[in-house]
């Protein structure tokens, strides 16, 4: 597997998502800078988290319409694996590349606290090395992750098994307490309806190694490795 | 030519920015607040002079950047 990671003014996991990559690949991502207008040849790219332009006018929108951004645009199109981790979830997803917007926190509040997440499929090129209905322990940190879609929109993503991960408790259910940010149907993340993308809030690239407290994120790296290489 | 576009929240999308505003009113005792909703005021200043040509403009660049329409409306106003 090939992968690249698009930076951008103000992203700040692209290291961890790098480390992370080095982990599972066993070399090294190729950077790409968000003035670059053509990506390397890869066949995954990574949208880390962060704050892209400051978050300025919407978060993600202002990344979105990069040169950079129109090229994984179009390689996406095309059927290239692309993931965009919290702020990059919501740069793919004012790029038109997944439906909806995430909008500020329903509590207001910056959230950064580990999570758990409910595995929704096993069947996609992200997920394939967890179980369906598994239950892991992921970070978040953010302040927009409230996933938001009319409910047409939402029971479209559902019934074509576009539904990746959601927030649950302990046992795997669902409700307003173990839901961090207010998300729709408890929603964490998503993919487009040909599963070559996946967006979502949670930070698997921190929880790969037990001095995070977690290992869950481990097997979602080796999933794209597994089915890239 | 000046462009004054206003987007807005559509009416169904939650708003706590505008929930907390609409709370702090009423802790400076403004009473009667039923809800307040929060948006964006932009100024674009235009080279085109043409209203018409202008309009289809600044439309393209709501559709395109300024708002994201699954959840905002936005209204554009042209000035001399």
């Amino acid at each position: 597997m090939k992968a690249a990671i698009v930076v951008f003014p103000g992203s700040n996991r692209e290291r961890d998502a790098e480390a992370a990559l080095t982990q599972a690949m066993g070399r090294k991502p190729i950077m790409v800078w968000h003035r670059d207008t053509e990506l390397p040849d890869v066949n995954l790219v990574l949208v880390p988290g962060g704050f892209s332009y400051g978050d300025y006018l919407r978060c993600g929108a202002i990344a979105a319409h990069s040169p950079i951004l129109r090229e994984v645009k179009a390689r996406a199109d095309k059927g290239m694996a692309v993931i965009g981790v919290c702020n990059g979830f919501q740069i793919i997803t004012e790029a038109g590349l997944l439906p909806g917007i995430l909008l500020r926190n329903a509590s207001l509040k910056f959230v950064c606290k580990n999570v758990r997440l409910k595995v929704e499929t096993s069947q996609s090129l992200f997920t394939s090395q967890y179980e369906q209905g598994q239950v892991l322990s992921v970070p978040v940190a953010h302040h927009d992750g409230n996933y938001f879609a009319d409910p047409k929109t939402l029971d479209e993503l559902e019934a074509n098994g576009q539904v990746a991960f959601r927030y649950c408790g302990p046992e795997g259910e669902f409700d307003d307490e173990h839901n961090p940010n207010g998300s729709a149907r408890s929603i964490a993340g998503i993919f487009n309806r040909t599963k070559n993308v996946l967006g979502m809030m949670p930070h698997p690239e921190n929880a790969v190694d037990p001095m995070q407290g977690s290992t869950d994120g481990k097997a979602l790296f080796k999933s794209m490795v597994e089915a890239l290489s | 030519m000046k462009a004054r576009v206003h987007i807005t929240l559509k009416s169904g999308v939650l708003d706590p920015q505008g929930r907390a505003i609409a709370h702090a009113l009423g802790t400076l005792g403004f009473g009667g607040v039923n809800d307040v909703r929060q948006g964006k005021y932009i100024e674009i200043d235009l080279n085109e002079r043409d209203k018409a040509k202008a309009k289809q403009q600044v439309d393209q660049m709501c559709a395109k950047l300024l708002a994201n329409t699954v959840i905002e409306n936005y209204a554009i106003d042209l000035v001399d």
